[in-house]
């Protein structure tokens, strides 16, 4: 090794990232690789787990995915509450952060910035307190049901009802009860029938707020994006002929892919774990156990049950799932600037550049005929 | 150079270190007497009548004893006992519900302290059964509640009912209840959950586990039956959730007058601020066709097991449970004193709960052993489909399983 004048530098370097490493490590690495021990282990919450429990290898592991028994008849409840939420939530909470970002950016709006905040307040606004102005909202003789009666529905009580709305919509072509295909035993110890009931009329109230609270955030992520958008960009758009729609779906929206992307993940990952509202509407995911999420599932199993290894597993295998489908969705919104599907691509574009170039030559003749006009004149 | 070698191994030795420091446990010091020494107690409080009360009887112990007391009135009492064990600094002495007792006590949680107490022997000895792990009579019993049929007053001479009315057995109920029915009220409500249907199940004549205690019997025609009254007043309209007439709870339906009569315990008086003008009374369950039944609910005084300051929360919770101090929290928030002597004067002194104590001899406490608490928490959240139109034996079959499952497992420990 040379000894340059920069000898010896790679020391401060260390020194200098040290604080920040030794904080991560203490409080980030150190509890995760602890809380990965304590799902191997029998620790039952008395004193540090480090010698007060003993490896019993997978069985906390095997007691939530394989017996039979209440643990995992109510780990499979709350992956399907939780699943429903994520499908539900997700899609509606993009669309919404897309459809505002959208709106607030357009130059002639009036009153940009009034709308901005407005929109981003749920946002900023503590999940408890929202969580507690919904509870409100939603009782049975709450506004939201007041307005309903307005316009002469009668509304369920919210968040009593443990009746899953596909269930509920079976039930309206008198299905009432599981027929016998679905009677049988699903995964993770509940019937098909209880893994096809769609989300409580509950967690319905719960999807609605999680939509009306993240969406905000996600709009100050799709704005910042649109941003980065040129003017010129959206001329040449205008130029090429392509109507608010067209441009939107054929040009803003692929430019937005990584913002896309980010706001999807992001989103993903903050539904499957899913907590404060649960903890708040209270009882253990009442009603009838339809509001139960993993997250919380693991928190009563430790704190409330003493079970702290079979908490730590679930979650983990809740982990497990967010990096496998946030992989999967990574896999799903790749650029397709490779294989088979990307020389279709490269074929299709490359004709409509064509086209589009011809468009652009007819249309610049008809302008220059125009100035040629006015000229004259 | 092997500098990744030597990264990866401090690395190795970094979060070894730091994992062991977490090992490290950190016992303060403590001497033999009360004297000097500083105790923490955590309590699940109903109120700031309560938390005022136990302060005021911990200070007059830290006073005669000289030491110091702080009182801390929990959010979550669960949450933050467990956060307190796993951190080796539990709080010296703890409010413990029934409803974790077996848990915490079969996982070396509590020191079994109350056989010593100089007044061991006057506890109600249903309350004594209920603390008790293991044969050892673990930890003392704060105080106790048993729950009766609290009738709104006024609706009830609105009725035209009188005392001779007061319903005694399950026909005389439903039909006091079908009387008090009208348009803006119904005439019985109560919580759908273990802690009110199972008294009717044991009225019925069932019971949930073998006198012997290894069997679960959920799935019996004797506990159908107490479910199935209660879906039948359901039916006929006499009967409704609290939460299907839009109150949070039983004595808020009781206080807006939407109920004419709940099932609670003494801890209805909490109503009197938010319905000063609410007139009620309290008598014991009807009886069912087996008899008499109802639930006794109670918090014991936790003490954590090896605790140093053991030997002087023993002395504070004799003092807390002396009749004396027993009483003056009965005066202040309601709970019925654990000790019969003390039981017996407080009844004289509020005539008004007297039934709640008089109850006490045929009350027994819920099922409560060690990992029950999911089966039953898995009870309750079936028990909401019960009306309308649930099935009752299935929902009894499912118990069956959960509970006998977590019966054999607590059994083989």
């Amino acid at each position: 090794m040379s000894k340059g004048m920069r000898a010896g530098e790679a020391k401060y370097g260390y020194l200098f990232v040290a604080p920040a490493v030794i904080i991560i490590g203490v409080f980030l690495v150190a509890p995760i690789f602890l809380a990965l021990y304590v799902s191997f282990s029998n620790w039952n919450g008395l004193g540090s787990p480090l010698g007060n429990s003993e490896f019993i290898g997978a069985e906390n592991y095997q007691k939530v995915l394989v017996d039979d028994g209440l643990s995992k008849s109510d780990f499979g409840t709350s992956i399907r509450n939780n699943f429903y939420y994520v499908i539900f939530v997700v899609p509606a909470q993009t669309a919404l952060a897309l459809f505002l970002a959208v709106q607030v950016n357009r130059r002639v709006l009036r009153g940009r910035g009034f709308f901005r905040t407005a929109f981003y307040f749920p946002s900023v606004t503590s999940s408890i307190a929202i969580t507690t102005i919904f509870l409100f909202l939603f009782t049975a003789s709450g506004v939201v049901n007041s307005i309903l009666a307005f316009f002469g529905i009668n509304g369920p009580n919210w968040f009593k009802d443990p009746r899953g709305i596909i269930h509920n919509f079976l039930g309206v072509f008198g299905v009432s009860s599981a027929p016998a295909f679905l009677e049988v035993q699903g995964p993770l110890g509940i019937s098909w029938w209880e893994w096809v009931a769609g989300p409580s009329v509950a967690m319905c109230a719960l999807i609605v707020l999680a939509v009306f609270t993240t969406s905000g955030t996600f709009m100050l992520l799709f704005l910042a994006a649109l941003q980065n958008i040129g003017a010129e960009i959206d001329e040449a758009a205008l130029m090429d002929g392509s109507g608010p729609f067209r441009k939107l779906f054929s040009v803003t929206l692929p430019m937005l892919k990584p913002t896309l992307f980010t706001v999807l993940t992001l989103g993903l990952i903050g539904t499957w774990q899913v907590f404060d509202q649960v903890y708040l509407t209270g009882g253990n995911g009442a009603p009838a156990k339809t509001l139960l999420t993993p997250a919380f599932l693991a928190f009563s199993t430790s704190f409330n049950d003493l079970k702290w290894g079979q908490g730590a597993a679930i979650s983990f295998i809740l982990f497990a799932i967010i990096v496998a489908l946030t992989l999967l969705q990574r896999y799903i919104l790749r650029d397709r600037d490779v294989g088979k599907r990307a020389e279709t691509n490269a074929t299709r574009a490359a004709a409509e550049v064509k086209a589009g170039a011809a468009r652009a030559v007819a249309k610049n003749a008809s302008t220059n005929t125009d100035t040629t006009k006015a000229g004259i004149r | 150079m092997n500098k990744k070698a030597v990264g990866a191994a401090a690395l190795a030795i970094g979060l070894t270190a730091t994992l062991g420091g977490c090992a490290a446990g950190s016992d303060g010091g403590g001497g033999d007497s009360a004297a000097g020494q500083e105790l923490s107690i955590l309590i699940g409080s109903s109120g700031d009548a309560e938390t005022q009360a136990v302060t005021e009887a911990a200070n007059a112990w830290a006073e005669e004893n000289d030491a110091t007391v702080e009182v801390i009135a929990a959010n979550d009492l669960n949450q933050q006992l467990s956060q307190g064990f796993a951190g080796d600094s539990a709080p010296d002495l703890f409010y413990m519900g029934w409803d974790q007792f077996a848990t915490y006590a079969s996982n070396g949680y509590l020191e079994p302290y109350a056989a010593d107490l100089s007044n061991a022997g006057d506890f109600y000895p249903g309350l004594v059964d209920a603390f008790t792990y293991d044969d050892t009579f673990t930890c003392a019993p704060k105080d106790f509640s048993t729950l009766g049929l609290i009738i709104n007053t006024d609706a009830w001479a609105a009725a035209g009912l009188t005392d001779a009315d007061i319903p005694t057995d399950w026909d005389s109920l439903e039909e006091v209840a079908t009387t008090l029915t009208t348009d803006t009220q119904v005439g019985l409500s109560f919580g759908l959950e273990y802690a009110r249907a199972g008294a009717f199940m044991n009225q019925a004549g069932g019971q949930l586990i073998s006198d012997d205690g290894q069997t679960v019997q959920a799935d019996t025609p004797e506990n159908v039956a107490g479910l199935e009254y209660i879906q039948k007043l359901y039916d006929a309209g006499v009967y409704k959730r609290p939460a299907d007439l839009d109150a949070g709870w039983s004595g808020e339906a009781l206080g807006k007058g939407l109920a004419a009569m709940v099932i609670e315990g003494p801890w209805i008086k909490g109503i009197k601020n938010d319905f000063p003008d609410t007139n009620y009374a309290a008598y014991e369950l009807p009886a069912g066709p087996e008899g008499k039944s109802t639930y006794t609910f109670s918090n014991c005084w936790g003490i954590p097991q090896g605790s140093d300051t053991a030997e002087a929360a023993t002395s504070l919770v004799e003092f807390l449970t002396s009749d004396e101090q027993q009483l003056a929290a009965a005066d202040a928030f309601g709970v019925l004193p654990s000790t019969e002597s003390a039981a017996a004067t407080y009844a004289e002194t509020y005539p008004e709960n007297a039934s709640f104590v008089a109850s006490a001899d045929y009350a027994v406490s819920p099922v409560n052993f060690a990992g029950s608490s999911s089966a039953m928490v898995d009870f309750n959240s079936k028990l909401e489909t019960l009306v309308p139109g649930g099935d009752a034996q299935g929902i009894l079959e499912s118990l069956q399983t959960s509970l006998q499952a977590a019966l054999d497992e607590a059994n083989a420990q």
